[in-house]
């Protein structure tokens, strides 16, 4: 038997750390490298290291090639990164605060917000004016059904975890079918609102990254934040209240946080599914429950997969495109059942 | 002293009046137990004192400050309540979840200090399942969780202890055991306790006063051979008891119904 006194409380191991870290710089660098013209690592890690201060190291790639990996390349890697550490990190928040392993970032009606607000753009803009609006139309539309679910989501006087739940649900049905309808009377934008609900990151340039990167940073810094908040959490309202945390105060915070980055990420990307699902879970089953351990590696490994995943959905069928939200539910969907099936009952 | 008064409390649930006008006042190292049948509204009694329903009338005065008035902090360094089914997340280990119990001592976005953890360790050696500091506490028996919960709220250093049904899923070695704890506990550090109880002569047995809830309302108060009397029991609980006079208080023994009895 040990002695107690060496059992020590649950924290976020370095190894964790430094293999999430490590997993993000192999995204980056085949990012960079493999694709339609290859390029040889050496050269992309010496021009990546040229761009920062202080390195004074001399890139060996020629100008063109330059051009492929800094204005290309990178831009789409980088919003890949972002844009899965934004969709991990919020359905890790989602799944702590509402105390349940199987919700993700859209569970509110996000996506059906997103989704209804991009048809109407779609069906209203003529394809003169283009798809300028999208990013705003989505970001706005993900907002609005997470607040409308937000505001109806009170039974018997109080929000509870449960009935913010049953609102998103409430909330998902009654957008999507409005969307559908509006699909169905505009048939000639059906392929353009497919293909921007399946996903994409088809068209990125520094300035989508730019556009996310705040809310990055403003979310994930709030997120970590409450990482140990999100623990307490965990025992219900009640005793959470009993022990000192401001429920309802916290609920609101973390659940327009969570919102926030995946309206964000939903605006430059369409709807990814599973990332936000199957990477907290996985970070789960490796690591144990804690969300001081959830959130930070959630981050991680929510942008080196998202990341991987475009890397296949552009040369998989290259010189064809995969969305990439079909690379994600066709890899997500087999590891959510093999979760399933491997998890103790009640678990997952 | 009272550290704990609750006066005029009245209480509804759904539109139904479940509290009806009830006052309780518990002084530091005073053990109060509060008794009554199903729906008597004892477990809304102790979520009142928690601060964590509001009353429709009255209020409930801590060390002279209304409850609902505190800070939610304040009020988790102040009142430490153990309710009847706590959730147990899963695969928390047993030190994490006492250490919740430090929440109220840390900075809203820090995390436990070297201290904490070592009053944690020291609680959970406290109260016998040291050894159990790194199991999940899903894996720990009844007897175990129960300890465990009592160690959380202990971790919390709250001079008021509520506890709500503490001993109902436990053998009558553990009921024994958890009392004994808490009354050491209570006689050592004059921790204000409010108990509810299922078992009579358990309740009669550690609280220095009885107080019967029976249609929202207290209908009896006092020392335990005051409350727990064959009429009383008959009246409030539909019960048909033998009140025996034991060593260390009264002891409440059930009949079968008249005929079935060999």
């Amino acid at each position: 038997m040990t002695h107690p006194a060496a059992v020590a409380p649950t924290v976020l191991r370095p190894r964790w750390v430094v293999g999430g870290v490590v997993a993000v710089a192999v995204a980056l660098v085949l990012g960079l490298t493999v694709g339609a013209v290859s390029l040889p690592v050496s050269g992309v890690v010496g021009e990546l290291l040229s761009h920062l201060p202080f390195v004074g190291s001399k890139s060996s790639l020629s100008a063109p090639q330059a051009a492929i990996v800094t204005e290309l390349r990178l831009p789409r890697v980088v919003l890949g990164l972002l844009v899965g550490a934004l969709l991990a990190s919020a359905g890790a928040c989602y799944q702590g605060v509402f105390r349940n392993p199987l919700v993700d970032p859209y569970l509110l009606g996000a996506a059906a917000g997103a989704g209804l607000a991009v048809t109407v753009v779609i069906i209203s803009v003529t394809a003169a004016t283009g798809s300028a609006g999208l990013p705003l139309a989505a970001f706005a539309g993900a907002l609005g059904a997470v607040g409308l679910s937000w505001f109806v989501g009170r039974a018997g006087g109080r929000r509870s975890a449960a009935s913010l739940l049953l609102a998103g649900i409430a909330i998902t049905s009654f957008l999507t079918a409005i969307q559908t309808y509006l699909q169905q009377r505009n048939s000639d934008t059906i392929r353009q609102v497919y293909s921007w609900i399946l996903g994409r990151l088809t068209t990125a340039d520094w300035g989508d990254v730019l556009l996310v990167l705040p809310y990055f940073l403003i979310t994930a810094a709030v997120l970590l934040a409450h990482r140990r908040v999100l623990d307490v959490l965990a025992v219900g309202d009640e005793e959470a209240a009993a022990l000192g945390v401001p429920v309802a105060r916290t609920r609101l915070v973390l659940v327009a946080t969570a919102s926030m980055a995946t309206a964000a990420a939903v605006s430059v990307s369409g709807l990814i599914a599973f990332v936000g699902i199957i990477i907290p879970h996985a970070v789960r089953l490796a690591t144990g429950s804690s969300y001081r351990i959830i959130i930070p590696l959630s981050i991680l490994y929510g942008a080196a997969f998202l990341a991987l995943a475009d890397l296949v959905a552009r040369t998989a069928l290259a010189p064809a495109e995969i969305p990439i939200g079909v690379v994600t539910a066709f890899v997500g969907a087999p590891f959510f059942i093999l979760v399933l099936r491997t998890s103790p009952e009640g678990r997952a | 002293m009272a550290v704990l008064a609750a006066a005029g409390i009245v209480a509804d649930l759904g539109g139904a009046r479940i509290l009806d006008g009830v006052d309780l006042t518990v002084a530091s190292g005073g053990w109060v137990s509060i008794v009554g049948p199903n729906g008597a509204g004892k477990t809304t009694l102790v979520r009142v004192l928690a601060g964590a329903l509001a009353p429709r009338e009255g209020r409930v005065l801590v060390d002279g400050d209304d409850v609902r008035g505190l800070r939610t902090r304040e009020r988790a360094r102040r009142i430490a309540l153990v309710p009847q089914t706590p959730v147990i997340p899963v695969g928390v280990s047993t030190l994490d979840y006492v250490l919740l119990g430090r929440t109220p001592h840390m900075p809203f976005f820090g995390s436990e200090s070297s201290d904490d953890v070592g009053r944690a360790h020291g609680m959970l050696e406290r109260l016998g399942v040291g050894a159990l500091a790194g199991r999940s506490v899903e894996s720990c028996s009844g007897g175990e969780r129960q300890r465990v919960f009592l160690a959380r709220a202990l971790a919390q250093e709250a001079p008021i202890l509520l506890l709500d049904e503490p001993t109902t899923a436990l053998d009558i070695g553990h009921q024994q055991e958890v009392l004994d704890l808490v009354d050491g506990l209570r006689a050592e550090q004059g921790i204000a306790v409010v108990s509810t109880m299922h078992d009579l002569t358990l309740a009669g047995l550690y609280a220095d006063e009885l107080v019967l809830l029976g249609g929202g309302r207290i209908v009896e108060r006092g020392p335990a051979e005051e409350v727990l009397t064959e009429e009383t029991l008959r009246r409030h609980f539909g019960a048909r008891v033998s009140v025996l006079p034991g060593a260390h208080g009264p002891v409440v023994v059930p009949h079968r119904a008249p005929g079935k009895a060999g």
